[in-house]
């Protein structure tokens, strides 16, 4: 009877919190509001069974506890409720999956007029390159790696000339227009997160990551690294400042070129 | 097998205790060894939670340390006591009594195998006291970066978890081995397929799994092992490393994550179908009714088994992959749910119309289906891809894994040694301390988990020493991760509370009786409780009947054991009872 | 009963007697090894895919392939035979047969794992080490891990000639030695297998990859 009760408090207690709760989703600051609206259909279908199950083993508890003379009844199965079950579990799912998955597929569908931006991460500290004038990124190579070119910048590729590097780890995006981030890391994993933004995505030594999105919120957000990447990994800090057009212009004007900095 | 002389019983304390190839002693060998370094691991959770509910409070534990404690916690509970105490433990026990054989097929391989397993559970102790610690490169141990400078444990820690993994490996396919083909050639005469009892086929289906994907985790270690050792490339792509330009290049760490995950996630149902398994069976026995739906039940079994080697790469939506199996993955695991989901309505619906007995097996085994539900329920989260990206590698997965993984299979356990010590033993577990321990671990594991969910919402990253410093977490998480911490201690002291249960009850327990829950498997239809060497004296049990003929109508009693004959257990007038058939 | 039909029965009825105690089963060495056999081609089909994933990466070059590798397949395969002439004369009970066999079968396997050293050695001199490049690194790891199992092999054919000269033939030893040479067939097909992919050409295995679904990364 203990349990019972237990479990029926334990549902209250939940929703309690969950509707008390100030530990929530920081505002969104992009444009995947579309990821808030799946993750509270999943919250509220998941929700919904956990209440139920919990609540129909309380009840079955208080009905069916042992009691003198009480005995149990012999029901090996019953296939028509095993199988109504498993069609609204399908549905459930179903309309879990759907929205997960169109939206996913807009996640990995950046639009054409993306700008580029780099993020390169390295034990502990991230840097940013954006491409220059011509618009292209120059090659890169660990190769090159060296303190005067600490994004391994081809010297050769004409391309990279122009590259405006970042030396701190605070970006600057512009308000409103969608931006590809390529990802980029010279010696272990490290994950690019902004709570903010709601996409993440690794950044893998030996090869080219990416996601997409569009700030929507002018503000300064913290950068956090989401993968263990040794003993600096929890203070591995940077910011993004989303700002309108003009003040991005202004700042990028004033970061060096990679040819200015050789 | 059946056919099979009894082989002399053993007489010195030596063959009898240690060089022993009797599965009941090995059973035991493999569970004291489990639970001995599973309280290690559960020492180094508490350590974890002194910091991140009392930052910087206790200062001998700096960032090396907790990411060592991260480490070694998690692959402690998941390989070394989970893994090991649900197949080398109960699946050492259980198979040959369930299914009635005198012992495993291959008694002297089996001994071997808990010998590896020691070897390997020292070999990772001994991590602990070479220089440079054990490794902190997270359980994932993923390269380059867990043979990188920067991360603890690189001279040493690391080759010596891997060779201790290699050690394992070697000893779970000797285990395997033995209880898949126990299952498939020993069964005594009338256990068909469809008779055997859920735990077996949760064992079975387990030991499946494990045989076909600890070689991932083989190969990946062998692989890294070479890379760290011989300066191979398999995984180690062109690095600089702390401005060291590295003789490496042109591997894949990607690779190694679809290794070990094609491993990892089989892994977690090696742990969660004998615990499937065992949970039906003390729910059908202490609720008195036969498992609703045994048939769905077993066939769940089986599909949740093949599924999970379609669903690895749920763990690496943000890993850099492919882009495109994204849509794959999310909709093979969203497929698992199915099956899964069918597995709690049966255990519900079996409480249902039940005739439930609250004993303390029976708290274990509600407390298991509730958690398992919060943990079933936030993979939905975690497996549909974009609701995983923003929720990956925060709080809230630590909370999902715990929950599902980690509470739920204990809790599944706790509830089996309650239900299977008086064999073991013959005596029961106290039970007044055996509520105590209940209502505290269930409790308190809920007040550890279900406010970490919503840290993981906030956006709060795993495997982060401290917090500090960051404007997006207010204040209030650090009182809430305090709280926290105070529940993870009173669960973790209280566990001795069942340690002292078990050791006192071996001399001071009451006496079980060879069938004290009115049990209709062969277990507990053995002629001596504890079971003899041999377990079945001079004659084999043989099956008449499914594993869950429980409120019979028409039958004397509320049970039927599977070795009564039809014709005795149909009729009005039982048979004699007692076990002694 | 096949295995669907046994999973579809409605086992709370009442049961015709048990139908599967009519044939005797198999014993359980031989179902056992034949588990085992499928955990070990579980691990070589890991590494092989393993290798196919990382032929697709730039800095992978094709070896060079001396004929001693073709002499030391020459060798597996007979000794092979010469293990299933064994288990044949086991079963018919010719026993001078058998030890012949059983001895030319360890020799040969010996000198398999001889001409894998030898082949080492001829890399190394030639300056292929463990770590010049990945398909170097696979040949090592690969042959290093197949003879360790044909070691092993070794070890239980050694412990059924143990059993042969305790026990003389018998039912026995012929189940003993029909166990080892089915290990060794399974080896020597690992081997085939091995030795196709190590002997491959990068574009090869780039279009086998693409074959069975490999992507970019
Ligand atoms: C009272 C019991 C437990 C407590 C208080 C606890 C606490 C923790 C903590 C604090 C972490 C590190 C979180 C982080 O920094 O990211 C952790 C990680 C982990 N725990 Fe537990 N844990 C408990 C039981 C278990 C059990 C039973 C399992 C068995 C599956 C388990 C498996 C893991 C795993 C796999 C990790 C991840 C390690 C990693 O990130 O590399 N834990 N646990
Ligand atoms: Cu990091
Ligand atoms: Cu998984």
């Amino acid at each position: 009877m203990a349990l019972a009760i237990a479990l029926v408090v334990i549902v209250v207690a939940t929703v309690a919190f969950h509707f008390a709760s100030p530990w929530w989703f920081t505002p969104i600051a992009s444009n995947w509001g579309l990821v808030d609206d799946t993750i509270l259909i999943t919250l509220v279908i998941t929700g919904a069974v956990f209440v139920a199950v919990n609540l129909f083993i309380a009840l079955a508890i208080v009905r069916f506890r042992h009691r003198a003379g009480h005995r149990a009844a012999f029901e090996p199965e019953n296939r028509r409720l095993e199988g109504r079950l498993t069609l609204l579990t399908t549905a459930g799912i179903v309309a879990m999956l759907a929205p997960g998955l169109y939206v996913y597929s807009q996640m990995i569908a950046a639009p054409d007029d993306a700008a580029q931006v780099e993020v390169l991460g390295r034990q502990w500290q991230w840097r940013f390159r954006f491409p220059g004038a011509d618009g292209r990124l120059g090659r890169t190579d660990v190769r090159y790696v060296s303190a005067d070119n600490p994004f391994g910048v081809n010297p050769d590729d004409p391309h990279g000339r122009d590259d405006v590097l970042v030396a701190s780890p605070e970006l600057h995006l512009p308000l409103g227009r969608p931006v590809a981030l390529l990802l980029r890391s010279h010696d272990v994993l490290h994950n690019f997160y902004v709570p903010q933004f709601r996409v993440k995505m690794d950044l893998v030594p030996g090869l080219v990551s990416r996601f997409w999105l569009t700030p929507t919120r002018a503000g300064r957000f913290e950068i956090l690294c989401a993968e263990l990447c040794g003993l600096a990994h929890y203070n591995m800090r940077g910011h993004v400042v989303v700002e309108d057009e003009a003040a991005f212009r202004a700042w990028l004007a004033a970061q060096p070129t990679f040819a200015a900095l050789r | 097998m059946s056919d099979r002389d009894l082989h002399t019983e053993p007489h010195s304390f030596w063959t009898k205790y240690v060089w022993s190839q009797d599965h009941k002693v090995i059973a035991i060998q493999y569970s004291l060894t489990a639970i001995a370094i599973g309280l290690v691991a559960l020492v180094l959770s508490n350590l974890m939670r002194l910091q991140l509910g009392f930052p910087g409070a206790f200062d001998f534990i700096d960032p090396g340390r907790y990411y060592q404690y991260v480490t070694m916690h998690g692959m402690i509970m998941v390989v070394y006591l989970l893994t090991a105490l649900f197949l080398g433990g109960f699946g050492n026990y259980l198979i040959p009594l369930m299914v009635g054989a005198r012992d495993m097929v291959f008694p002297f391989l089996n001994m071997l195998s808990y010998w590896m397993y020691l070897l390997a559970v020292l070999v990772l102790v001994a991590s602990f006291f070479v220089p440079g610690g054990p490794t902190g490169a997270g359980w994932t141990l993923y390269p380059p970066q867990a043979i990188l400078p920067g991360t603890p444990g690189t001279e040493w820690g690391i080759v010596l978890m891997l060779v201790s993994l290699v050690i394992f490996i070697v000893a779970a396919t000797m285990g395997g081995l033995n209880y898949v083909t126990t299952v498939l050639q020993a069964r005594t005469r009338g256990m068909t397929l469809l008779r055997m009892p859920l735990s077996v086929w949760g064992i079975f289906v387990a030991s499946i799994l494990a045989l076909f994907a600890f070689p991932a985790l083989f190969v990946s270690g062998v692989m890294m092992l070479c890379d760290k050792l011989l300066g191979t490339s398999f995984f180690m792509p062109a690095i600089v490393s702390m401005g060291q330009p590295l003789a490496h290049g042109g591997g894949s760490p990607v690779l190694f994550q679809h290794l070990f995950w094609f491993f990892g996630h089989p892994e977690v149902y090696i742990v969660a179908l004998p615990a499937f398994g065992i949970i039906s069976d003390l729910i059908s026995t202490h609720a008195r009714k036969n498992i609703f739906g045994y048939r769905m039940m077993v066939w769940a079994i089986v599909a949740i088994g093949g599924l999970s080697f379609v669903v690895w790469a749920h763990h690496m939506y943000v890993s850099g992959m492919n882009p495109y199996f994204g849509y794959f993955f999310a909709t093979t695991t969203l497929i698992i749910a199915v099956p899964t989901a069918i597995k709690v309505y049966n255990w519900t619906l079996t409480l249902w119309r039940g005739d439930i007995h609250l004993r303390v097996p029976m708290l274990f085994a509600i407390g298991f289906i509730s958690t398992f539900v919060i943990g079933g329920l936030t993979g939905l989260f975690l497996g549909n891809v974009s609701v995983d990206i923003p929720l990956s590698d925060t709080y809230f997965v630590v909370a999902h894994f715990h929950m599902v993984m980690g509470v739920s299979p204990i809790l599944a356990i706790f509830g089996g040694l309650y239900h299977w010590y008086p064999k073991i033993t013959g005596r029961l577990l106290d039970e007044r301390l055996g509520k105590l321990h209940f209502w505290v671990t269930f409790l308190g594991t809920y007040a550890i988990y279900m406010p970490m969910h919503y840290l993981g919402f906030l956006g709060m990253p795993r495997r982060y020493y401290a917090y500090e410093g960051y404007e997006f977490i207010p204040a209030s998480a650090q009182d809430l991760n305090a709280f926290i911490t105070v529940a993870a201690l009173v669960v973790g002291v209280t566990q001795l509370v069942f340690l002292f249960n078990l050791a006192w009850s071996v001399r001071h327990g009451r006496p079980a009786g060879a069938n004290p829950w009115g049990a209709t498997t062969l277990e507990w239809q053995t002629p001596h409780t504890p079971p003899r060497h041999g377990n079945w004296g001079a004659t084999m049990p043989e099956v008449h009947r499914w594993a869950y003929d429980y409120s019979v109508p028409g039958a004397a009693r509320d049970f039927i054991p599977q070795n009564v004959p039809q014709e005795a257990g149909a009729g009005g007038e039982g048979p004699v009872w007692g076990g002694q058939v | 009963m096949s295995l669907l039909a046994a999973l579809a029965v409605k086992p709370w009825l009442p049961q015709p007697p048990d139908p599967g105690r009519a044939a005797p089963r198999a014993p359980a060495a031989a179902v056992g090894l034949r588990v085992l056999l499928g955990v070990i081609a579980m691990l070589f089909a890991l590494f092989a895919i393993a290798l196919l994933v990382r032929a697709r990466l730039p800095d992978w070059q094709a070896l060079p392939w001396p004929a001693t590798l073709w002499l030391n397949t020459g060798l597996l395969a007979a000794s092979s035979v010469a293990l299933q002439f064994a288990s044949g004369s086991a079963r018919h009970g010719r026993e001078r047969g058998l030890r012949g066999a059983l001895a030319a079968a360890a020799a040969l396997a010996l000198g398999f794992l001889a001409g894998q050293g030898w082949v080492w050695a001829q890399f190394v001199a030639a300056g292929h080490f463990v770590a010049s490049h990945p398909a170097a690194s696979f040949f090592y790891l690969l042959t290093g891990l197949h003879g360790l199992h044909l070691a092993g092999g070794l070890v239980a054919l050694g412990w059924a000639a143990a059993g042969l000269a305790r026990e003389g033939p018998g039912e026995r030893s012929a189940r003993r030695v029909a166990l080892c040479a089915t290990y060794w067939h399974f080896l020597f097909a690992v081997w085939l297998v091995l030795f196709a992919l190590l002997a491959s050409s990068p574009g090869t295995l780039v279009a086998l990859g693409s074959a069975v679904g490999m992507h970019s990364h």
